[in-house]
Order: C-alpha cells, then structure tokens, then sequence
C-alpha cells in the first residue's frame, strides 16, 4: 500500500511532489544538490540575486549548474526587491537568461523580517502576468490580498506560515484557513515552517503544497531532513484527502458507556 | 530628531532591549551559553553561508587629522589617489579572485577625493561588480544621491569613537572633528537611497562596554527609523599604523567574541562584519558565532592588488605634497597592517572545511536599476 497523494496542477503543468524546496543557506552546492534528489521535489526555488543572469558562465555565481533543469521546474525568485519595479526587472532579466517564465514574486521592503509588501507585490503581480508570467506570489496570510492576486491572473497563491526562517510554524492558522477555502487556485504555504510535523499540519489543513528552506538547509543532515519533510507532506495530504475527524474538548470512549443497553 | 536626541539621553534613558544587551556584556553572563545561542541563530537567520567582500582603496590623501589613523594628514606617508582606469585595474583584479562584493574606500579629501571622482569611480566598475559599496567622507544627502544613482548600493561609516570627549581629543583638524555631523551620516544616506548600511566603533579608543552600548543604541535607532537598509555592524579594533598612536585601552580577544556574540542575540538578523584586522585563528572561531561578511586577502592602500598608481606616488609634509627624492618607497603608506594575511583562495578552502558556504555573488545590478 502506498501512501502516494494525488498529482496536483499549476499553471497547467502537472506534479507528483508536493514539497517546493528553496536553494539558500546550504553549506555547499552539493548539499543542495543531494537533499533536492532525497526529497523527490519537483519545484525548486533560486534567488535571481545569487544566480549569473550575464550569461558569462560566471564561477562566482554558478548556483543554477548545481540544478538540473529536466529534473526540476527552476523557478526564480525576485527576493531582494524592494518595490514592483525591481521585481518585475528582475523577472525579465531572468527570463532573458533562459530561465523559465516562472517566478516567484518576493517583494520585501523590509530586510529583517522579510514581509513581503502586498501593495507592490499586486501591481507587480498584475504586470507580470500581462506579460505572460506564471506568477507565484508570496504574500502575508491576508485572504483578501489572495483573492485580488487570483483576479489578477496569479497560478498560486504563497501565503506565509511565520516570517522567512523563523521556524515558528503555523503562527497564521486562522488566515491560512480562510485563504484555503476561498482559494480557486494552488495554495502553497511558504515560510515559517521548521519540522516535518509544521508541514504535515499546514497540508492537513488543506494546503496544495509547501514550500521549505531553512528547515531543511540548516539541518545537521539536510538529505534526511528533505526526505522527513517529504514523508510529512505526503503525510499530511493523505490525510486531508482522507478527511479528517473534528476535534472534540471531550473524551469520547472506544468502547461506548451506555454499550450494555445492546447486549 | 535624528539619533543625536537618542544618543544624547542615553545615560539616563535605555530600552528593554538595550538593558539586556549590556547585561550581556558584563563577566557573570557565562560566555559559552552566549555562544551557543549566538550560533544557533547565526544558523537559523542566515545559514551555513559566509558573505566575502573586498576593500579597494582608492586613495589616501586625507585632510583630517585622526590621532590614530595612518592616513591622517600631518603624517609624512606616502600618498597616491588612483585613476579611474586604475580603479578599473584594480577592481577586475578583486573580480578575477572570485569577488562580486566590493568596497571603495578612500580618505577625506574634496580635491583628490570629489563626488565627481567617486561617481566615475562607481559607474566604470558598476557593469562589472554587481555590489558596490562606499566607505568615503561622510556628505550630505544631495552629494550622496548621484552616487546611489551610479551603482552604489551600500555606504558604511564608522563613529570611530562615540566619547565626545576621547573623540575631541583625537579628532583635531578637519571636518571630522564634528560629532553630531558624522554620527547623523548613516540616517543621510539612507535618505539617499543607499539600501546597505554599515556603522562601528574602532576598538581601542575609550572604554569598550560603554562605545558597545553607544553602538547598539545606534543600530536599535536605525532599525527602527531607516526599516528599509540592511544594516550591518563592524567591531574593527585598532591596528598598528602610521602615526604610532597607542590604544588607550585594550580589548581583549574573550571581550571580543563576547561583544559578537551579545550582538547576535541582540540583533539576530543584522549582518556582522569582521575584516582582516583580526589574526587568521580568531576569525576562524569567530566565524560561526555571528558572523555573516568578512573580507579576505586584503590591502588597506591605494593600488595594494596591482601595483597601480606608482607614477603620481609623493609624500606629505603637514598636508604639503612633496615629491619622492630617489627610493623612498615603491608603494602607497597602508591605512593599517592587517593581521589576516591569507589569500583569498585559501579563506574560501577554509570556509569550505568548516561546512561553510562562501557567497560572493548576493545581489545583482537589476535590482540598482542602473
């Protein structure tokens, strides 16, 4: 019996895994390279910033040679924005270097928590999709944002579970909740998670995907952590899928109290 | 009210935070726990990464007078400022090394050293050095915009000390004898647009609990009131160098690591800074307790990588040029001896050894827009 969950579809392109990984913090490129081959990820994530998009093949910058892009959907991320206009040029740039016409909008005015803008990630968002981008935007738990982003032609929504690598969890339950059941388009809950069982919870809860980094990078051995958060996903989809039983504040028996009345 | 207002109620007026941050100085804190945490959250906030940048010199005239400073003008060193095209020399150098993370640094001097000079000095390395940083004389907002306009992305500027009395004291000619002028220099460039910035106190000058107290408030100020930069945080103790200034107090090795590791726990998602001041054997215990950007392979005078620059090479006398007389010397006066004198190369094997990632591409010119 296998515990495979169901393929799910973005942008009409179809996948099995359920875990997008992102590429920094690793101790080497192929550190990276082995936890992405663990895990069975198809969706990996790299910084436009850390990547050489001169085309010079340059060696201080050689990230994307670590990446096999017949194995994995690269999809770039805009982090280090700070407004749309940075975004969506960096976007551009990137698709001009040959990357796929996927990006993962960040936007984050802010360096230390890493907040991502919902003003400029909109106007961005709506630029880039005009333009023929499959956008994934990382957004604050905010269902209304979400709902704006999905009219304005986004392919998934990547609300936030904590700030980027605090390891905190599903500190936005309540929002993620409401954005899941309003969503008509992938929800892929992106940063905070640090454990297996944080990403097993945010699929339990309904989730199409999630997105892991940290967790898995900074791990003493981050191939097995990439496998135990794919065993959590896996997990945790199947049993949504399942459907799972509501919880109750009271104990109820396996064996019934009142069961003699039968007998 | 600029930070000065904060700076000046200090004694009287601390934050929680800085309350804990100074605790955490004190000898009782036990340090190995410190380090623990300091560790942990270096990890957790930044990775198994280490940030590597360079320092180009590009010259060192100088008309301040800084008691402890190789550069400062009364010094009869030998000086030289760099072309432009020797900039450029000395920059594909640093590039060819693996570097994509540079910082100009140059002394005060408005004739040598105009905005003019540093803008052409930006925009001809620009193309080719996707981060480009400053460490100049502090200006004014409107001198700073066209320099952010050309490509400069990060300006760092040092207190040196935050002792109004010890910084009098040192501080005896030029503009750099305004306190409130320069402590206020981080908040104009952030006016300006720049998006990193970096501040420090030179170790070795007054008392280091109170400039590390001094030094925190200015970070918690600047976190708060320029949210957008990146900020990042040098702790430079004093080198040997020309003029041979004596510290006047000294900060040990265990004051150090302490004072890093307070900072992380303070401040866990400031980037810390350690250049190639320090010996080779500190830095690598260092390394995982906080810090996040070093420098590698340095040389702290103008045309060091190259050899540029020879040609113009004079002295000064009392801020007078005179020229060479026969083999006074074939190279540029250094700012300071550094300590670390490993290559670039072997930093990064080092790095490597310790299950360190060296990053030296981390930003890219698109997102400058230049």
């Amino acid at each position: 019996m296998s515990l495979k969950s169901s393929a799910w579809t973005v942008a009409g392109r179809t996948f099995q895994s359920r875990l997008f990984v992102g590429t920094g913090k690793f101790s080497s490129p192929e550190a990276m390279k082995a936890a992405l081959a663990s895990c069975g990820t198809e969706l990996v994530t790299v910084a436009l910033r850390r990547a050489d998009l001169s085309g010079q093949d340059d060696p201080s910058a050689d990230i994307l040679n670590y990446i096999d892009p017949d194995k994995y959907l690269i999809i770039p991320n805009t982090s280090g924005a700070m407004n749309a206009e940075e975004a969506i040029r960096l976007a551009r740039l990137g698709a001009a270097a040959g990357l796929p016409k996927w990006v993962k909008l960040e936007i984050h005015p802010d360096p230390r928590y890493l907040l991502p803008d919902p003003i400029e990630t909109l106007k961005a968002a709506e630029i880039l999709v005009k333009e023929g981008f499959t956008v994934l935007p990382y957004i604050n738990a905010d269902p209304v944002l979400a709902k704006r982003l999905e009219e304005v032609g986004v392919a998934t929504v990547m609300p936030l579970a904590a700030p980027i690598g605090s390891n905190r969890g599903l500190e936005t339950r309540g929002q993620l909740e409401i954005i899941i059941e309003q969503s008509n388009i992938p929800v892929v809950i992106d940063a905070g998670l640090g454990t297996p069982s944080h990403a097993a919870a945010a699929m339990e809860l309904g989730a199409d995907a999630v997105l892991i980094n940290t967790a898995i990078a900074i791990a003493s051995d981050p191939s097995r952590m990439a496998l135990a958060f794919a065993m959590a996903v896996e997990a945790g989809r199947a049993a949504y899928e399942m459907g799972l039983p509501p919880a109750q504040h009271r104990a109820s028996a396996t064996s019934p109290l009142t069961g003699f009345l039968d007998t | 009210m600029s930070f000065v207002g904060t700076f000046n109620q200090l004694d009287s007026r601390q934050s929680p935070l800085l309350r804990r941050f100074s605790s955490l100085l004190e000898e009782d804190q036990d340090l190995e726990l410190l380090a623990s945490q300091a560790y942990g959250l270096t990890r957790q906030y930044y990775g198994k990464t280490m940030r590597l940048f360079a320092p180009l010199y590009l010259s060192n005239e100088c008309i301040n007078n800084c008691k402890y400073c190789g550069f400062s003008r009364d010094n009869p060193i030998l000086r030289v400022t760099l072309s432009v095209d020797q900039v450029e020399t000395e920059a594909r150098y640093l590039v060819e090394e693996g570097f994509r993370n540079i910082l100009l640094v140059a002394g005060e001097h408005p004739k040598f050293v105009s905005e003019g000079y540093m803008e052409e000095c930006i925009r001809r390395i620009h193309p080719f050095v996707p981060s480009v940083s400053l460490e100049v004389g502090p200006m004014e907002t409107q001198e700073y915009i066209p320099l952010v306009k050309s490509g400069a992305e990060g300006l760092v500027v040092y207190q040196e000390t935050y002792d109004r009395e010890t910084y009098a004291d040192l501080h005896t000619a030029g503009p750099k004898k305004n306190f409130d002028w320069r402590l206020e220099c981080p908040e104009r460039a952030y006016a300006a647009g720049f998006r990193r910035i970096g501040i420090g106190a030179l170790f070795g000058l007054s008392e280091w609990k109170r400039e590390s107290l001094a030094l925190a408030a200015h970070a918690e100020y600047l976190l708060k009131h320029c949210w957008k930069s990146s900020l990042t945080i040098s702790f430079p103790r004093l080198r040997p160098a020309a003029g041979e200034f004596e510290p006047k107090v000294v900060m040990s090795d265990h004051d150090l690591t302490r004072l890093i590791c307070a900072f992380r726990v303070t401040f866990p998602q400031v980037g810390l800074v350690l250049s190639t001041r320090e010996p080779a054997r500190l830095r690598d215990g260092l390394i995982p307790l906080g810090i996040t950007l070093m420098s590698a392979g340095s040389h702290t005078e103008p045309g060091g990588y190259t050899g540029v620059g020879k040609e113009k090479l004079h002295r000064t006398e009392k801020g007078k040029m005179v020229p060479l007389i026969g083999s006074e010397g074939e190279y540029a006066t250094e700012q300071f001896a550094i300590s670390d004198q490993r290559s670039a190369g072997t930093i990064v094997k080092k790095l490597k050894e310790m299950g360190m990632d060296p990053v030296w591409k981390d930003w890219d010119a698109a997102l400058d827009g230049v």
